[in-house]
């Protein structure tokens, strides 16, 4: 009986180890590394606009992230800088689902409930002479559950995203994007 | 004393201890100074050719936001920049990380500007060489420009 539970613990144990261990997301070795996949994620977050109006543009920006729900937390306009937050319910119907599922078999897995959403965007002049400005927007979102627990802080990576919102920016703008 | 009157007045002691040591890490931590400062400097500095501070400002923004870190806050008065890099997933067993950085530009003689950065991953200062050569390598292809190993 002792050897038995002993051993079942001894089997249990490494995987509780490794859970615990799990891997670092951000290290110190890959994320000051400029890779490939970057490059690609600044090409879906970029778009160049036909105006050397550079504070126009960042105005519009702005505008355009308060009519979406966000707040601005900070702005530099000589550096062309806007950063911008909203906290909005993550509420998923799966996850509710797995979780009410879950409880029967004395697994318990809280879904996700509140999601901080963030935009980073910078312009910048581009082009002969600065005649063109070039937008880039990062979204991210740090997920809490209904414990309040941080499940996940995640970059946003869906290109439809980003697509509508340099589509919007466009109409306001009244001026066409480029693709960068 | 008895054995008991003495155990009592240990066990009162313990948590006076525990306040005392408490302070002095509050203190070394707020004045960190493991590694020699001139050392440390010099790892977390560069020099580039250029008078251009909003460029240069300019160039350590994109470089930040190419490297996937979000804004924090900047100023061009003061010249600096800081940002974060923060990750987590508990559905794929990655554990939380952050990377903090803050990036100050300012001139250095006549002709040239001085970029230093000094970064803090999971709540320690960052005084390894290898991550600033990161750094650099990676702001060097944004400001087209060499960077300069300083003293």
């Amino acid at each position: 009986m002792v050897m038995g539970s002993s051993r079942r613990i001894g089997r249990i144990l490494p995987a509780g180890v490794l859970l615990l261990a799990g891997c670092a997301a951000v290290t110190l070795d890959a994320d000051l590394n400029l890779t490939p996949e970057m490059f690609a994620q600044r090409q879906m977050q970029t778009r160049r606009f036909d105006t050397a109006d550079e504070q126009r543009i960042l105005g519009t920006c702005a505008s355009l992230l308060q009519d979406t729900g966000f707040t601005i937390d900070e702005s530099e306009t000589r550096l062309g800088v806007l950063i911008a937050s909203k906290e909005r319910d993550a509420t998923d119907a799966a996850q509710w689902a797995v979780f009410i599922v879950g409880a029967f078999f004395g697994v318990t897995l809280p879904p996700d409930q509140n999601q901080v959403m963030k935009a980073f965007v910078t312009t910048r002049p581009v082009g002969e002479g600065g005649r063109q400005v070039a937008v880039r927007v990062a979204f991210e979102r740090t997920v809490f559950d209904t414990e309040q627990r941080l499940k996940r802080i995640e970059p946003l990576n869906d290109p439809k995203m980003y697509q509508g919102f340099f589509e919007k920016l466009s109409k306001a703008l009244f001026l066409e994007a480029h693709e960068f | 004393m008895n054995s008991d009157g003495l155990k009592r007045t240990l066990l009162r002691l313990i948590p006076l201890m525990l306040l005392v040591t408490a302070c002095a890490t509050t203190q070394d931590h707020l004045l960190d100074m493991s590694t020699s400062q001139v050392q440390l400097r010099s790892i977390q500095s560069r020099a580039f050719d250029t008078t251009d501070k909003e460029k240069t400002m300019r160039a350590v923004i994109a470089t930040l936001q190419d490297l996937g870190f979000m804004l924090d806050r900047a100023d061009y008065t003061l010249g600096v920049v800081t940002a974060s890099k923060a990750r987590a997933d508990s559905m794929q067993m990655q554990v939380y990380a952050s990377l903090r950085i803050t990036v100050t530009v300012r001139p250095r003689g006549e002709k040239q500007l001085l970029v230093r950065a000094s970064a803090e991953y999971q709540r320690s200062p960052v005084t390894e060489a290898k991550p600033y050569q990161n750094f650099f390598n990676s702001l060097e292809k944004a400001m087209f420009l060499e960077a300069h190993q300083v003293d």
